[in-house]
């Protein structure tokens, strides 16, 4: 590996989020009975006609201006032939020589060094149909609810040299897309999927080794896998003196391994040209100028803007705009409880596991921003404690409740009255004879254990400034 | 009186005027149906029985005084490869013999709005694909003028069944000549609108880029009535044309005097049978004896036209007809192996000769490696035919040129070499290149008494003029109302 780079190009597939199909008025939904989102038109019955979907243009130029792409006035559909029976018309309408958009990047961190990735290429296509192989008769049946789904592929330069950046690269990409609300980006459903372009090179060569295209891919576990898998078999063929042949691949993600699928020599000829049943797509700057005026606060603009305006970490800026949802989230508590770091701590620790855990996404869990906020400050003002804000954290998560009607329940209120945590401390000390001489004996560690036996007294209420305040008086009295 | 022999417009007025019912209209034509199909062979299938439902409502409507259309009560016939919901499109060929649509194409909508009633379904060739309809799968449509000649092609029963008075009017489609040449063969009159006047929303794709529907008709008044209730701005398709639509009829005028009407001598010198040129000849004495100018136009690359329409029309043919792959609708094999072989044995069983043919012609063109020099130049060529029409309409406003070369052939005659049925329409595919409009009418007889046609072509969008120039020659000969003797 030492001796080698790794040169990684992807060439994303985003399902838009369109409420229908690209040439037809059928829903593009995910998820229906098979055969229910279909008509004449999707399922390229005989003398049908395709009329484009504006709203998948103007999706596909969002992306194009938020990866700061040039974006076309001019472009055309063409038509990409193939026979495979999840596509009724022989026929995809892709976009081939003229793309709607070209010539962008995107930038991201890759550890602490800025990485800027080529874009070059978004066009527009439309998806295929699903085939649907039933075990138990042995038929292969089709789904065409699919057909036709607008599609939008994002082709990137050849400027990753690993499998992390290419792993970043697509965290970033997806992250835009959801920012722009134009694909739900499902991965385990299939509305974002890439196809990774590989080779390896000796250090310091200049030419390209010959690249490998592994299809696609449908989770950041199994592209990271699958480009591990690839780069060490492009390695052991190069060392045992053999030839990378330039071929098109297949990933195992259960068995952990990749197959070569089709040599370049198979390769299909798709004998593109352009479709004559659609007119050239022909934008306005007007157009253009419109759509980029909706467009939202980027990424990594909010980045800056949380860094400057919260004064949060770069680590936590970037963590919580990574997704808009999230984002979202944290700016509507924030203005509740003005306490930013609080609600980001929360938001990345024990909240973030808790989600994961249960496999939801913040705006699924029972908590309302408004919520956490109200947590937040029960601790600011020292009404509890944050062990017992953890513990009330947690029945929130699981009821939904009110964090005040949690800890009013439960008797949570800290107690801050010194003449009655002093009591205590007093009761304690004594109560510990040997603990107190390990004290004066200059073992600090002691100490620690005095403290736990006071809040544990308290059942957690004892402000714990207030308790090592006193401890500290009586012991040093 | 024989019903059936009326024109479009004189039928409309009798059943308007409630001095016939449709009912009887229909008997009238079904029973000529019954005379001489036998011998002609226009139809593929017949629609009786919603035919006779339909005329029944009309009737009911008409006799409540409401206002049942420009076509209330017509029948007309509806060429195979336009889809009617329910009813068999098969295309002529093995591969949709059993088709059913699930949906109605646009232009069978409109008619029917404007009230007509579908007699049937045409034969054709394959596909669209021929000039004589001989590559149908489905039968052998026969020239109501001579039965042991071609009707022409493609749209051969729809030109045939106008011809025989088995219609009033019907439609066909025009991709390289397909409604003009069966129209000239068959001596009546057929309009090929500018692409995109009329929507091809239901019409089974040959070559999208040059395909357009238009109709047959007796006389060019109504031709004039069938291109007002089919035209117009369809959202279903997004080559149709989004522009103010004239009344056609208004054009009806007869009178050309002053009218600039240009002839490409050069173009035409070749391989014109003598009886055609003569006929073509005389059409120019007459329109410059109404006051027409006769003016000389160059039209140096047409003679490019068919290599550039062998290109683009297989090109596009190639991507169409895809879809037919024995997997959701049409013809599928009886034994396969895999996929491959599933695809393969379909596609070779279900299609004839011809459609193979220009398969695997415009497979080829479109290759990887073939494209620029084939598909590409093809392309180019096409933009300088069109230049070639722009600059001679800064000078004309018709063009006027024989139909096709020859007059109708004997069966056998030129399908043993396809490069001879292609020469068939030199005169007509240029019109498709340029996406112009075209109409056909008939001009007289050879010395076998064999119809022929002569054909107006004007700039786009100005079908207008084309209407006006064919019917002032109409009004001045009266060969449109010399009718076949079938025997």
């Amino acid at each position: 590996m030492k001796n080698y780079e790794v040169v990684i190009g992807l060439e994303v597939h985003a399902e838009l989020s369109t409420k229908t199909k690209m040439y037809c008025g059928c829903s593009a939904a995910f998820g229906s009975d098979p055969n229910t989102h279909c008509c004449p038109i999707c399922t390229g019955m005989p003398g049908v006609l395709p009329v484009l979907n504006g709203k998948a243009v103007e999706y596909a130029v969002k992306a194009g201006l938020a990866t700061n792409c040039e974006i076309a006035r001019f472009s055309k559909q063409d038509r990409k032939n193939y026979f495979y029976p999840d596509l009724p018309k022989a026929y995809q309408t892709s976009q081939y020589d003229l793309p709607l958009c070209k010539n962008g990047y995107i930038e991201f961190k890759v550890g602490d060094t800025q990485k800027r990735v080529g874009i070059t290429r978004i066009h527009i296509e439309e998806d295929a149909g699903k085939l649907i192989h039933d075990a138990y008769t042995g038929d292969t049946l089709v789904d065409m609810n699919r057909c036709a789904v607008p599609l939008i592929e994002i082709v990137s330069e050849p400027d990753m040299r690993s499998a992390e950046e290419a792993i970043n690269y697509m965290q970033t990409l997806k992250s835009i897309l959801e920012y722009l609300e134009i694909s739900d980006c499902k991965m385990q459903e299939g509305s974002l999927r890439c196809d990774v372009n590989l080779s390896i090179r000796p250090i310091g060569q200049k030419e390209f080794g010959t690249r490998t295209e592994t299809k696609n891919l449908n989770s950041f576990k199994s592209i990271q896998r699958a480009i591990e898998f690839e780069i060490q078999r492009q390695i052991d063929e190069i060392e045992a003196g053999r030839q990378i042949f330039q071929e098109t691949r297949r990933w195992d993600d259960d068995k952990g391994y990749g197959y070569a699928m089709r040599s370049k020599e198979d390769a299909h000829d798709y004998r593109y040209f352009p479709e004559p049943d659609l007119a050239p797509i022909v934008l306005s700057d007007e157009y253009i100028n419109e759509i980029k005026k909706e467009l939202p606060e980027m990424p990594h603009i909010k980045k800056q803007r949380y860094m400057s305006e919260f004064n949060l970490p770069e680590y936590d800026s970037e963590q919580i705009t990574s997704s808009k949802e999230v984002a979202g989230y944290f700016e509507k508590a924030v203005s509740i409880c003005n306490n930013p770091k609080a609600v980001a701590n929360w938001i990345m620790g024990d909240f973030a596991k808790m989600l994961n855990e249960s496999d939801i996404t913040v705006n699924e869990s029972k908590i309302l921003p408004e919520n956490l906020a109200k947590l937040i400050m029960l601790t600011d003002n020292q009404t509890i404690s944050s062990a017992i804000a953890k513990k009330v954290f947690i029945d929130m998560f699981e009821t939904g409740k009110n964090a005040q009607d949690i800890v009013n329940e439960k008797g949570l209120v800290q107690i801050t009255d010194e003449g009655a945590i002093k009591q205590i401390v007093e009761r304690i000390v004594s109560e510990n004879a040997q603990s107190v001489a390990d004290y004066k004996a200059g073992k600090d560690k002691a100490i620690g254990f005095l403290v736990g036996q006071i809040m544990k007294e308290s059942k957690g209420k004892a402000n714990p400034q207030v308790v090592n305040k006193l401890l500290l008086e009586v012991l040093n009295k | 009186m024989d019903l059936y022999k009326l024109s479009l417009s004189e039928i409309a007025k009798k059943i308007k005027s409630k001095e016939v019912s449709i009912k009887d209209v229909l008997d009238s034509v079904y029973s000529r149906i019954e005379d001489v199909e036998s011998k002609i062979n226009a139809y593929v299938t017949l629609t009786k029985e919603n035919a006779y439902k339909r005329a029944e409502i009309l009737q009911i409507k008409l006799d409540a005084g409401e206002d049942i259309g420009v076509l209330g009560g017509v029948p007309i016939a509806i060429k195979d490869n336009i889809c009617i919901k329910d009813v068999k499109t098969t295309c002529s060929s093995r591969m949709l013999q059993n088709f059913v649509p699930p949906y109605t194409a646009t232009v069978v909508e409109k008619l029917e709005n404007m009230g007509a009633i579908v007699l049937g379904k045409t034969n054709m060739d394959e596909f669209a694909m021929g000039s004589s309809t001989e590559s149908s799968y489905i039968k052998k449509t026969c020239n109501p003028w001579d039965l042991s000649r071609v009707p022409g092609g493609s749209s051969g029963g729809s030109a045939a069944s106008v011809s025989a008075d088995m219609a009033y009017a019907s439609l066909g489609s025009d991709t390289g000549g397909s409604i003009r040449q069966p129209a000239s063969l068959c001596s009546v009159v057929g309009l090929k609108p500018t692409y995109g006047v009329v929507s091809r929303y239901g019409l089974v794709a040959f070559a999208s880029s040059l395909d357009q529907i238009g109709p047959f008709s007796k006389t060019v008044e109504d031709a004039a009535i069938m291109l007002n209730a089919i035209s117009g701005h369809d959202t279903m398709d997004s080559t149709s044309a989004d522009i103010e639509y004239p009344d056609y009829t208004k054009s009806l005028v007869n009178d050309v005097n002053g009218f600039k009407i240009g002839i490409p001598t050069k173009f035409i010198s070749e391989g014109l049978n003598p009886d055609v040129k003569k006929a073509y000849e005389e059409s120019i004495e007459l329109l410059k004896n109404k006051g027409a100018q006769i003016v000389e136009i160059d039209l140096d690359y047409a003679k490019y036209s068919l290599a550039v329409y062998y290109i683009l029309a297989t090109a596009e043919a190639s991507s169409n007809l895809g879809r037919y792959d024995g997997i959701k609708y049409g013809y599928r094999t009886k034994d396969f192996d895999d996929l491959t072989d599933l695809y393969k044995k379909s596609r070779t069983e279900g299609f004839g000769a011809e459609v193979k043919r220009r398969i695997i012609l415009g497979t080829y063109v479109l290759s990887s490696g073939y494209y620029d020099a084939y598909y590409k130049k093809a392309q180019q060529v096409r933009t300088l035919i069109i230049n070639d029409f722009k600059k001679a309409y800064e000078k004309v406003d018709v063009i006027m040129v024989p139909t096709a070369p020859n007059t109708a052939f004997k069966f056998g005659e030129k399908t043993e070499n396809p490069i001879e049925m292609y020469l068939e329409d030199i005169f007509t595919v240029p019109v498709n290149i340029a996406g112009l409009p075209g109409i056909s009418i008939p001009c007289g007889f050879d010395s076998k008494n064999m119809p022929i046609g002569l054909q107006f072509i004007a700039d786009a969008f100005e079908e207008s003029k084309l209407l006006r120039v064919a019917y002032t020659y109409e009004q001045n000969t009266g060969f449109h109302k010399i009718k076949p003797e079938i025997k």
